[in-house]
């Protein structure tokens, strides 16, 4: 029953087979000497736009992260080497690691929320009528599409402390503490809103996905699944499930470092506050780099932060590696 | 299989009620735009705007540098989707058609290069750009954008290529035509809506950017919306008419765009955006 599951049913495996750019099967010597060379002339201007404009940005926040870094310096472009210190002073700080951690769960939540609420949201949308799928698509499209900036505006305004329509409904419906209260106010209110619409904007993407993985699920698998007894619990988890394993890899992946990454979310519904208690790593970075001023800590908090990203990546890297190569040994 | 009553209505009743959930924000946000100031600070919301005013609307475009901002807003946007296709394009056949040594490698390097956290960079972004003296300029953010879209745009789009059968490519070389011209008449045709969901992807990033031009551009006449609209709270304090207003223009855009090409496009970006 795992047939086809190791990797996305339409991926690209079944197709470049007989490619070859390398030029074989034509046997001018010249054109295949052109054609060894033609991937990486094709990629240059990619890579070169990324060592020029991703790669010496890391550099200099590497080399800035162990340099004393601050207002004076900025102003009289001074260069202060001062070794580690930069580290050892975020390292042994208490503040950094309780970012890290509350980064760390707070990018749990929202993507385990996500994930869920997203799969059973493409779940039901395989299972709706022609006529109420497209109006859910719709809806889901609409919330996709809101610019960030932009929904996290439109969320200060459901969630105002005076005529917000989120504390006029909690008021109507018994809940009158709730009248006047300021979302804004409290480190887990901050936190709840945010995750409430990073939920909101994240979802369409998983559910739209999901739901479109479901669709290429060959249909004879359910009937197999039948013949063998399979009640409907039982053909979801051993067909529908693995079928559409990698598919969540994929959007877990992207997810986690959307979500992660949150910086506008967090940054403009409450600027990390009340008393920095919302700060993420991002935030936490820019808050202590541009606005604090200590430039040289600010990279190095932004360097670890990097390093962290990869940490809870890894694991997907690895299985991305490992199918990549599967692909070029079966000949690509 | 015939189900049962309530099998066939819980899925409906669902549906309704999330749809609501996911659009009422932005209904909100509209409505909100277009009432007049009495009716959103009133004790019991005006659910359905009765008197529709654009006052709000003349506010909100009334700010100093609006044009300006729409302007450099549209500029940064346009050239850095145009610019990052052009480049992706290139990379992502050879990814998807060649066989070469290091393939692997790049594609795990685009991948890492997507997760750049750009937001905590900063700083050294800025120390790059001041250094070359182009603090309040268009260019350095056209080119970061490009980046900030580019691996994106090379993975997905080497999803789309690989998706093109190549049969019809072969084929059309059998013809006579060179690679060259294959991939002009062949494979580009049918990479349009593939071209088409990336590009969205990449516009609502650069559209969207709000850290990098905050740091960057002090200087008004370089800034783009995003800081035109986050002015706002500041500026009018709590006018959540203005702001309001102010969003739907800045969102307006995109969700026309989203809505209209979204047979076509968004089916392509989930379809080209998971294929690993």
């Amino acid at each position: 029953m795992t047939v086809q599951t190791e990797r996305p049913p339409s991926g690209p495996a079944d197709v470049h087979k007989s490619a070859g750019g390398g030029g074989s099967g034509r046997p001018n010597p010249r054109a295949s000497r052109i054609g060894a060379l033609a991937p990486y002339l094709l990629l240059l201007p990619a890579c070169a736009a990324s060592v020029l404009l991703l790669g010496w940005p890391l550099l200099k926040d590497l080399l800035l992260s162990f340099q004393n870094l601050n207002m004076g310096q900025l102003i009289q472009h001074v260069t202060e080497w001062n070794g580690i210190d930069n580290y050892t002073e975020v390292l042994t700080g208490e503040e950094f690691w309780r970012v890290t951690l509350r980064s760390i769960l707070f990018t749990a939540v929202n993507v385990a929320l996500t994930m869920f609420l997203g799969g059973l949201v493409g779940l039901l949308l395989a299972r709706l009528g022609k006529r109420m799928r497209f109006t859910l698509m719709m809806g889901l499209v609409l919330a996709w599409a809101m610019p960030v900036v932009a929904a996290t505006t439109v969320y200060q305004w459901l969630f105002a402390q005076r005529f917000g329509v989120v504390n006029w409904v909690l008021d109507k419906l018994g809940w009158h503490s709730m009248a006047d209260y300021s979302w804004t106010s409290d480190q887990m209110s901050t936190f709840f809103v945010v995750t409430v619409l990073i939920v909101w904007m994240s979802i369409p993407f998983v559910a739209i996905n999901l739901y479109a993985a479901t669709t290429t699920i060959p249909a004879e698998l359910y009937e197999a699944a039948s013949l063998d007894g399979a009640g409907a619990w039982k053909s979801f988890t051993t067909v529908t499930l693995p079928f559409l394993r990698p598919f969540l890899y994929a959007t877990t992946f992207l997810e986690i470092i959307w979500i992660f990454k949150a910086f506008v979310q967090v940054y403009t519904f409450n600027q990390g506050g009340p008393d920095r208690l919302t700060e993420i790593l991002p935030v936490y970075a820019y808050i202590e780099g541009v606005g604090n001023q200590h430039y040289g800590m600010g990279a190095a908090i932004a360097f670890l932060t990097i390093l962290i990203m990869i940490g809870l990546t890894a694991y997907y890297l690895r299985i991305v590696l490992k199918q990549e190569k599967e692909q070029e040994e079966a000949g690509l | 299989m015939k189900r049962s009553l309530f099998g066939r209505v819980w899925p409906n009743a669902t549906a309704v009620v999330l749809c609501i959930g996911f659009v009422f924000p932005v209904y909100w946000m509209i409505a909100t735009a277009f009432k007049p100031t009495g009716d959103i600070v009133s004790e019991d919301p005006v659910w359905f705007p009765t008197d529709i005013t654009l006052d709000h609307f003349r506010t909100a475009t009334g700010a100093d540098h609006f044009w300006t901002f729409v302007t450099n807003s549209l500029t940064v946007t346009v050239l850095a989707v145009v610019f990052s296709l052009v480049i992706a394009l290139a990379g992502s056949f050879a990814l998807a058609r060649m066989r070469f040594r290091g393939r692997r490698g790049f594609i795990i390097g685009f991948m890492l290069a997507q997760m750049a956290p750009w937001e905590v960079m900063i700083i050294a972004m800025y120390m790059i750009v001041r250094d070359a003296s182009m603090l309040n300029s268009l260019v350095p953010l056209t080119a970061f954008y490009t980046m900030m879209i580019l691996p994106f745009t090379v993975l997905t789009l080497r999803g789309f290529v690989a998706a093109v059968p190549a049969e019809l490519e072969e084929s059309a070389m059998v013809d006579g035509c060179t690679r060259m011209q294959a991939f002009r008449r062949v494979i580009l045709p049918l990479l349009a809506p593939g071209l088409m969901a990336t590009s969205m992807f990449g516009f609502i990033t650069a559209w969207n950017e709000f850290a990098l031009v905050l740091v960057l551009n002090k200087d008004a006449e370089a800034q783009t919306l995003p800081l035109w609209l986050t002015s706002f709270q500041t500026v009018f304090g709590n006018d959540w008419g203005a702001t309001m207003a102010a969003s739907t223009l800045f969102a307006v855009p995109i969700l026309i765009l989203f809505v209209f090409l979204q047979r076509r496009a968004v089916s392509g970006l989930t379809a080209g955006a998971v294929k690993g």
